[in-house]
């Protein structure tokens, strides 16, 4: 069987190239795709750990399934904040849209 | 109605009237005449009605009309106010309500009531020219309250509310003589009167706290009726010139008569009075005013005389009020002679006559001194009015004299000479008897009324009233003491000269100013009181005929004698009729008429007085009233502005009081300084400014942080996640 410590591994590298994507990418939707990913690598992690360490408690899979659905909200509200943003602005890169600042 | 409540009543429609003139009626002078001749015709009425009342009461002195209500609680104590009609009240009372009417009625005349306003009168000025007087209701408000009072004075049973009647009069006094406040001299006149008059009252006062804390009462009838209280007031020492306290309070009380009967040493302010109108100087300094300081006495006869009996040598006190009666007399009269204005010939003439009254009460003779009272007064407030009467038809006269010079009419073109005169015309003094003359026949009407008042003044024998008064008083003083006799007699003397010389200048001879050619008769209002009084001029002397007097004695009774005499507890004797004063009173009177009406029968025009070419100097001394105004002047008016201006305004206010404020201020104005410049500036101000300046630079600090930027926040987020995480695991456990 395969050991827990890949799965980590796996998920570990999956939030990293995710993490990487939030920060490095310029394009909004590749930031919210980052993000995607660093929740997915989260997922790995949960069921990994549900499936290892408490086999007889479904709270795992549980949590797992609301980060889907936080996940898809997320990307629901993400996605047509960036699209109001393009149809205001012209833009969808990151850096130039920062109204918020002094 | 019961005799007591119809008292009460008599004092009152004089002041209502004062009060409905004040405040509703002053702009219109036909309401305003008849609410205050209504209200006084009011209170003249009840007064006689009182009077009857008295004369037909039985034992009047013993059991007075009285009644008294609690009014002021003091501590245990309770001040009455109440009203006393004894036989003395009740003759004052009769000679009051009968001068104030007549004088009301005299003044709707005075005024001008009826005529048009003339347009070039302006108020607190006489009308020059004959219009209606610019502030008639004032004038006639100020009559009703001084009526008020001098009824309040003569009613009160005690000392307390008769203080207050007098006050009030004081104050009208100073109203009415100011009445005409646009003339300075009147305005230096009233404040003259008002400051004059105060030193007597202070000294009166002074009086009545010493009464007052000696008896616990200011009743007349519980001190002046009780033995008792009198022999204790006599028996005790007052530690001053070792005079009884009886004796003290006797010359303080004197001293507020001296002051409002214009005695010696304080009599300056009496012929100043004259600048007020006529009616005034014949109701307030002649007829009541004056009369109030003689009242006061003659109702402290009791305490004046407490100690001494008929025939016995004078008391301290008695001494001291007999001196500067007798003495004011003779010095008032000696004036009077040198004086050339028609009112303050008369004036001059009211101060001698108060001064033989004073002198009266000093020796004794209580019943002869309320007797000149009476006499004094009908005489004298004729006098006034006849006076103000000829002051009124030579005004009418300057007037009329002008008008021809000035504007040649159509048709009444004067002659062309004339107007060359009329510059002379405007300094023309209307009350200037060197100015009249030959009056007789152009104010008959005055001149006859005027001749009795004088003749009652002078004492002309048997006629008139003041022959009986005077003789009286002059009997009274033989017996008694020879030399205030010697003095009164003299005054006497002089009296009736300074009278024929005044009815001499004014009536007889010729005209000697074109005013007086054209003065004429005034109207009939005027002259109705003017008869009046000249009836009681000649009539009021026969209540009182001595029953001894050779002839005519005994045909009347002497009702006055009997009458008055019953407001003493001790009946006094009739004074003892003896032939020598009367046959001084007969030489006095006639000689001095008889030699006054010589030389000034038939004075020529721009003549100089004979007196002066004869006398000199002292004729000088005379005309200039011994210099005794100059000396106050000197010794109390001057240092008393020094005093103000130089003293108290330019050392004390400027110097030590605004120097002591000033230093304060500047000593508050430097610590104010000092803590704005060390606490506020420094520590509050440094405080808030050090609070809002590390709030900003803080801000500017941290707002780099704040780029807006979603990855760098991202990146500090995770940076700090980071830390947190491996504080959390590495260094925690």
């Amino acid at each position: 069987m395969i050991p827990l410590s890949w799965y980590l591994l796996l998920a570990a590298a999956l939030f990293c190239i995710g993490l990487y994507g939030v920060l490095g990418r310029r394009n909004a939707v590749a930031v919210l795709m980052g993000i995607e990913l660093m929740l997915n690598a989260v997922n790995i992690n949960l069921v990994a750990f549900w499936r290892y360490l408490t086999p007889t408690v479904i709270a795992g899979q549980a949590f797992a399934i609301i980060v889907f659905a936080v996940a898809a909200s997320e990307a629901a509200v993400g996605l047509a904040l960036i699209i109001s943003i393009y149809r205001q602005r012209s833009t969808v890169i990151a850096e130039d849209i920062d109204l918020m600042k002094w | 109605m019961p005799t007591t409540l119809l008292i009460w009543l008599i004092p009152l429609p004089p002041l209502l009237a004062f009060g409905l003139i004040v405040l509703w009626a002053n702009r219109s002078p036909r309401v305003s005449t008849a609410v205050a001749v209504g209200g006084m015709a009011l209170s003249w009425v009840f007064g006689l009605v009182v009077f009857a009342a008295a004369v037909g009461a039985e034992h009047l002195g013993a059991e007075p009309f009285a009644s008294s209500i609690p009014w002021l609680p003091l501590g245990t104590e309770v001040l009455r106010i109440g009203i006393l009609v004894d036989p003395l009240s009740a003759i004052t009372l009769f000679f009051v309500v009968w001068t104030c009417l007549a004088i009301f009625v005299y003044s709707i005349g005075y005024s001008n009531f009826g005529k048009a306003r003339d347009p070039q009168d302006r108020p607190g000025l006489p009308p020059h020219a004959g219009g209606v007087e610019p502030l008639y209701g004032r004038f006639f408000a100020f009559l009703s309250l001084f009526a008020f009072g001098m009824l309040t004075l003569v009613l009160s049973d005690n000392l307390l509310l008769l203080f207050i009647g007098w006050e009030i009069m004081g104050l009208c006094s100073y109203l009415l003589i100011g009445f005409w406040f646009g003339k300075e001299s009147a305005r230096k006149a009233m404040v003259k009167a008002f400051i004059t008059t105060r030193v007597g009252d202070v000294f009166m006062l002074l009086g009545i706290a010493a009464l007052y804390s000696f008896t616990g009462t200011l009743s007349f009838h519980e001190i002046l009726r009780s033995p008792d209280t009198l022999n204790a007031l006599a028996a005790a020492p007052s530690g001053v010139l070792g005079l009884s306290l009886a004796g003290l309070i006797g010359l303080l009380l004197f001293a507020g008569t001296v002051g409002k009967s214009a005695q010696f040493p304080l009599h300056v302010w009496l012929p100043d009075a004259m600048e007020g109108p006529t009616p005034v100087s014949a109701m307030i300094h002649a007829a009541a005013m004056v009369s109030a300081g003689i009242y006061l006495i003659l109702r402290f006869f009791p305490l004046l005389t407490v100690g001494w009996h008929p025939g016995e040598p004078l008391t301290t006190t008695m001494l001291v009020i007999s001196a500067v009666g007798a003495f004011t007399a003779l010095f008032a009269s000696t004036i009077a002679v040198a004086q050339n204005d028609i009112k303050r010939v008369l004036a001059y003439s009211t101060i001698s006559q108060l001064g033989y009254m004073v002198a009266a009460v000093g020796i004794g003779a209580f019943v002869a001194a309320a007797f000149h009272l009476v006499t004094h007064a009908f005489f004298k407030a004729l006098l006034f009015l006849g006076s103000g009467s000829v002051i009124h038809g030579m005004e009418h006269g300057l007037a009329a004299s002008s008008k021809n010079a000035a504007q040649a009419m159509p048709g009444q073109g004067g002659p062309a000479g004339q107007s060359g005169a009329h510059a002379g015309h405007d300094h023309v003094d209307p009350q200037d008897m060197l100015n009249m003359g030959g009056l007789r026949r152009k104010m008959p009407w005055t001149f006859w009324t005027f001749l009795i008042g004088g003749l009652a003044l002078a004492g002309f024998p048997i006629v008139t009233a003041g022959f009986w008064s005077k003789d009286e008083i002059l009997s009274a003083a033989f017996g008694t003491h020879t030399l205030v006799f010697v003095l009164l007699a003299l005054a006497a003397l002089l009296t009736a000269l300074y009278t024929a010389r005044q009815i001499g200048m004014t009536f007889f001879g010729s005209p000697r100013s074109p005013a007086a050619e054209h003065a004429h008769e005034s109207r009939p209002v005027m002259l109705a009181p003017l008869v009046l009084l000249s009836v009681f001029s000649i009539a009021a002397g026969w209540a009182g005929i001595h029953h001894e007097f050779p002839v005519i004695g005994g045909w009347i009774p002497n009702w006055f004698e009997e009458f008055v005499a019953g407001a003493l507890a001790a009946h006094p004797e009739a004074t003892a009729f003896a032939l020598p004063p009367l046959l001084t009173s007969l030489v006095v009177s006639l000689g001095g008429l008889t030699l006054g009406f010589l030389i000034y029968r038939r004075l020529p025009r721009g003549a100089v007085d004979p007196l002066a070419r004869w006398l000199g100097p002292v004729h000088t001394l005379l005309r200039n009233k011994y210099y005794v105004d100059e000396l106050y002047a000197a010794v109390v008016v001057r240092p008393a502005y020094w005093f103000g201006e130089t003293f108290v305004y330019a050392w004390t206010d400027r110097k030590v009081i605004d120097g002591v404020l000033h230093g304060a201020a500047r000593l508050v104005l430097a610590v104010g300084a000092w803590l704005r410049h060390w606490i506020d500036l420094l520590i509050v101000n440094g405080f808030g400014d050090l609070v809002g300046g590390a709030t900003k630079g803080a801000g500017r600090m941290f707002r780099v942080i704040q780029s807006g930027r979603v990855q760098a926040y991202l990146a500090a987020g995770l940076l700090f996640a980071g830390l947190m995480l491996s504080y959390m695991l590495l260094v925690r456990p």
